[in-house]
Formats: C-alpha cells, sequence, structure tokens
C-alpha cells in the first residue's frame, strides 16, 4: 500500500531521517520502534506531507505521492494520529468526528443545506466512536475530557476519514491501561483491511500486535523484520542496551 | 447552536431549548421595533437607524472572518468603499441608475477586489495577516485620495438615487427616507438570515474548524486555503453591500470610506458587540453610533466641554468592555460563556 523508498529528511546539517525504505502492507501492523529521537515522527510527517522529504519517494499504490500537500495524502486513503493530541478543543466529541468524517464527501462547498442533515458524515463519527468507545461522551467538549479521552478521540476522528492506511503516532501515549487494551484490541481488528504503521514505546503492546518491526536509531534503519527476528537481534539489543550502559 | 452536534441528548438541552426561545423572541421584539419606528419616530431617528442598519451589515460581514473562520482582516473599508466607489463612477450625473444593475455590479467588484487581495493576503497569517490586509486597504485609500481618480479627496456626489424601477413599475423609491429604511432593514434580516444559514452549512463547519485548528484541519484532507479565499469573498461581497447603502444614503463617497479610521471603527463594533455571532457586531454597531451621539450632547461641566472631547470618553468605553466583557455586550445577554468560545450563536 504505503511504500517508502530512500526516504531523507534534513534539518540543516542534522539528518533526522535518513535513507529510510519501509514498506506497509494490506492486513499488516508495521510497528516502528526505537528510541527518543531516532526519528519516527518524523517519518510519519514525511509519509502524511506534513513535511516535504530532502530525498526520496514514497508511494500509495504504486502511485508516486511525493511532494503532494498533507490534505491531498489525506484524500488518498492515509488517515494518521498526531503523538501531540491535535483536536478541536471547544468542539463537542461528536462534532470532532463529525468534522472529520466531513472530509470525506467530494465538497464542503455547500453553503445552504444544515450541516447536520448529512447523514454519511454523522454516522461515521457514530461509528467511529462506537470504535473506540467514547459513545457516551459524545455530547461533551473536547476540552472537558481527560488526556486519555483526548487519545481516544484523536484515534477516532482518524478512522472517521475512513482511511486505508493508518499512521498512529504513539496512539497509547498516555492513555489508561484499560483504554489500552482496548485500543491494541481495535488495532488486531483494524488490521484485516487496513495498512497500519504504528510508532508506539509501549513493548508490549507492540509485539502483541505487530507483524513487521522496523527499529530507528538516530534516523537511519537499524533492523527490520519480523517480532522474533528483531528479538533476537545482536544490533537492537545493543542500540537499547547501549544506552542504559550510559547511564550506569 | 450551544448545544450543535450533540448527538445522543444532554442534561442541558431543555435549558438550552428555553433559552433559544428566549433569543427567538428577543429578536423578533427588536424586528418589530425596527418595523414600526418609522411610524413613531422623527426623520432623524429613521436616517439614523438606516445607518446604523447599513453598520451592522458592515460589523457582520467582518466578524464572518474575525470570529468565525479566525482572519483578524484590518482592511475591510476596502470593500466598503469600493463598492460605493464603483457606484458613484458608473452613475450617470444627473439621472438615475438602475438600482438592478448597479447594485450587483458595485457587489461583484468589491467580490472581486476580495478575491485578488485575499488570494495574496491569505498567505499569511497572524500579525502578518493583519498588517497585510491594512497595506493594501491603505494603497487602494491612497489611490482614490491622491490621484483626480473620483475626484481625489474631495469625493464625488451621487446626485440622484438609483431608481429601483422595474419595467416602468416602481416599488419603491430611495429617495424616500422610509422607503429606503425599510429597504435597509430588509436586506439586514437577509443578510442574518444569508450567514446563519451559511454558518450552520458544512461550509460554516469548516471554517469553524479552520479557526480552532487549521493543521488538523489540513491533515483531514480540507484544502484550507480554499475554504479560507472563499469566506474572504463572502466577506467583502457583503461589506460592498454595506457601502454601496452608506454611498445610497448620504449620496456621497469620498476616500474616508476607505480608511484605515473605517476598517478601525467596524472592527471596534465587532469586538465591543462580541465576536463570533451575528447580533453581537450588529448591537455593536448600534452601541457605538447611539453612545457617539449621547456623547456628543454631554454639556459643559466645569468649564470642560465633555462633549467636544467624546472620543476620549468613547475610548474609555470601550477599554471598559473589552476589560470586563471578554465576550462583548452579547456577553451580557448570555447566562454564561458559550461553551465554545466563539461560535455559532445568533
Amino acid at each position: 500500500m504505503l511504500r517508502a523508498r530512500g526516504v531523507a529528511r534534513h534539518f540543516g546539517g542534522l539528518a533526522a531521517v535518513n535513507d529510510v525504505s519501509l514498506e506497509c502492507r494490506m492486513g499488516e501492523v508495521h510497528a516502528v520502534i526505537g528510541p527518543n529521537g531516532a526519528g519516527k515522527t518524523t517519518l510519519i510527517n514525511l509519509l502524511s506531507g506534513d513535511l516535504p522529504v530532502s530525498s526520496g519517494r514514497i508511494e500509495l499504490r504504486g502511485r508516486d505521492v511525493t511532494g503532494l500537500a498533507p490534505h491531498q495524502i489525506s484524500r488518498l486513503g492515509v488517515g494518521r494520529s498526531y503523538q501531540k493530541t491535535n483536536v478541536f478543543l471547544p468542539l463537542t466529541v461528536f462534532e470532532n468526528c463529525r468534522l472529520a468524517a466531513q472530509s470525506r464527501l467530494a465538497s464542503s462547498m455547500r453553503f445552504f443545506r444544515p450541516a447536520l442533515r448529512y447523514r454519511a458524515p454523522a454516522e461515521a463519527a457514530e461509528r467511529a466512536l462506537s470504535e473506540v468507545g467514547l459513545e457516551a461522551r459524545a455530547g461533551v467538549p473536547l476540552a472537558a475530557l481527560s488526556h486519555g479521552e483526548r487519545r481516544q478521540v484523536e484515534i477516532a476522528m482518524t478512522l472517521a476519514t475512513d482511511p486505508r492506511v493508518l499512521l498512529l503516532d504513539e496512539p497509547l501515549a498516555g492513555m489508561g491501561a484499560e483504554e489500552s487494551v482496548r485500543i491494541v484490541e481495535l488495532l488486531q481488528k483494524l488490521v484485516h483491511n487496513h495498512a497500519i504503521l504504528l510508532v508506539e514505546h509501549d513493548m508490549d503492546a507492540v509485539f502483541t500486535v505487530a507483524d513487521v518491526l522496523t527499529v530507528m536509531v538516530n534516523g537511519n534503519v537499524l533492523e527490520s523484520g519480523s517480532p522474533e527476528r528483531i528479538r533476537g537481534s545482536r544490533a537492537v539489543q545493543e542500540a537499547y542496551l547501549g544506552t542504559d550502559d550510559a547511564q550506569e | 447552536m450551544a448545544n450543535r452536534g450533540n448527538g445522543s441528548g444532554s442534561a442541558g438541552s431543555s435549558v438550552n431549548m428555553d433559552r433559544r426561545k428566549i433569543a427567538i423572541a428577543a429578536m423578533l421584539a427588536c424586528l418589530a421595533a425596527l418595523a414600526v419606528l418609522p411610524f413613531v419616530a422623527e426623520k432623524f431617528y429613521v436616517q439614523l437607524f438606516t445607518k446604523i442598519l447599513i453598520m451592522g451589515i458592515f460589523a457582520m460581514s467582518l466578524d464572518l472572518l474575525i470570529g468565525y473562520a479566525g482572519l483578524v482582516s484590518f482592511g475591510h473599508a476596502a470593500y466598503f468603499g469600493a463598492a460605493a466607489y464603483v457606484l458613484a463612477m458608473i452613475s450617470p450625473q444627473y439621472e438615475a441608475a438602475s438600482l438592478w444593475t448597479t447594485l450587483p455590479i458595485a457587489i461583484g467588484a468589491s467580490a472581486l477586489l476580495a478575491l485578488v487581495i485575499g488570494a495574496l493576503v491569505l498567505r499569511t497569517s497572524g500579525i502578518y495577516f493583519i498588517m497585510v490586509t491594512l497595506a493594501f486597504s491603505q494603497m487602494l485609500f491612497f489611490l482614490f485620495h491622491d490621484t483626480k481618480i473620483a475626484g481625489g479627496t474631495d469625493g464625488i456626489y451621487i446626485y440622484v438615487r438609483p431608481a429601483a424601477d422595474i419595467l416602468g413599475w416602481k416599488p419603491f423609491d430611495l429617495e424616500n427616507v422610509n422607503h429606503l429604511y425599510f429597504a435597509v432593514l430588509a436586506l439586514f434580516v437577509g443578510v442574518f438570515v444569508l450567514l446563519r444559514t451559511v454558518l450552520g452549512s458544512l461550509f460554516g463547519r469548516v471554517i469553524e474548524g479552520i479557526r480552532i485548528n487549521e493543521h488538523r484541519m489540513r491533515s483531514l484532507g480540507y484544502p484550507t486555503f480554499r475554504y479560507k479565499l472563499t469566506c474572504f469573498v463572502i466577506a467583502g461581497a457583503l461589506a460592498g453591500l454595506a457601502g454601496y447603502l452608506s454611498a445610497i444614503q448620504f449620496g456621497f463617497v469620498n476616500p474616508e470610506m476607505l480608511a484605515w479610521h473605517m476598517s478601525g471603527s467596524v472592527m471596534m463594533m465587532v469586538i465591543l458587540g462580541g465576536m463570533g455571532s451575528l447580533t453581537g457586531p450588529a448591537l455593536g454597531a448600534m452601541a457605538m453610533m447611539l453612545l457617539e451621539l449621547a456623547l456628543q450632547a454631554l454639556p459643559e461641566v466645569g468649564g470642560i466641554r465633555l462633549g467636544k472631547h467624546w472620543q476620549l470618553l468613547m475610548g474609555s468605553f470601550i477599554v471598559l468592555v473589552a476589560l470586563l466583557l471578554p465576550y462583548g455586550l452579547i456577553g451580557l445577554l448570555r447566562k454564561r460563556a458559550p461553551a465554545d468560545g466563539a461560535a455559532g450563536h445568533g
């Protein structure tokens, strides 16, 4: 579905992402892990079009989408969630998701018919809310929600846009244990008809859902492969353990 | 619209319904009062309220940008003045132009101007947006101020007001003070209803989303620039309507209509009345113009002619409102601050 070929992003002299190639296939969770500053979020920003690539190529279903704007990539079926909750605080949970789903209408240049008369976005919003388990909070403004609940809305909004590819940037960060379990289960369900790229620090969750893992360190791909292979990789262990040694 | 987007019923909805009914009743009462005004008040007040309603249209159009889309335009006078100038320049000198041709031309000119300026200024944001909108409107001001186009600093007169004749039938006569008043009142109500409708539409939801979090709107798949530009053009066209009506009322157009004072005072009306609502800016327009009149009429106290220094008092009043009423005058009428800060309320 989504493929990065030798993608790089430089900030001045710093290579935040350097020559990264990976592929996100339908029916697979591809997890990207690595220490802080490894370039995981930057990679997602490149794939979603939030940041332009310095070099390399991004393909969606074989089509070159390098350099497209975020809204164009989104409309091609790539949905993303943000590490730092990125929502509409004054609006209700329902309206956050409805507005997300509204983006799937051919155009919102409609000036007269009341927005709530359009059934499809409202139904998509309700579906997304029930998937993350927030139906009961539909009428509450985001500003009144807990951090964990906002994280759930963040994911529901992404789902409401009915993407085929999901780019999830630390979806579990800040969630309670119960909420995390629910989202992990949701990911296991979604993977059947989605291609999912998951950046996550919660290793238990990662090894539960991931079909493929890519380990990044300092902007480079250190290792990539099945969970078993990553678990047994000497280089990966050194990269993680190495930082521990330095602290001692 | 306090419970907008609320899929499931919430405990507060019946309270909201009551409040909504009260608000609608209050609006209808105001409308009734405005409708009978010409039958009970002197000509002076009819003219004053004509002016207030025109400024109300102007203020609502600016609030679409400031309060709803979050675009703080400090050059809104450009579109107000442009339509007025277009009317003055296309009107024959000693006979009446047709209302039905000049009105669309004037509004169209303002919309076109907003499209051109908007396409440039909307590439900036924040403080730069304020500066560039101001710069463009000042360019237009100096174009008319420093050249001989349309009478230069002296401006030009419209000796005969446009006629509303349709194939020889005259439905109303804009030379008649009451007729003009009712025409303006009808347009005011029309603009109010139009904006309410647009704000509740898919488009309205998008511009609200853009104000709150434009970045997220883009990542959700909205080409935000296009929506902001459309919003800018609608606001410019409606400001043009106000400018056109103002030119008709005074029969006179001068560069002051394009100047930053004009942009500033309409912005003050919006802020004074309450951003992010439609009644707020209309109320702000009325409050500011009535207050101006009242302050100018103040007597001499202890050797100081208060009336002459009315602007000082007006300034203090605005400072007080800004400090004490974060949601403007309209905030006084609402029991508590709206849940979403600024949006979707009548």
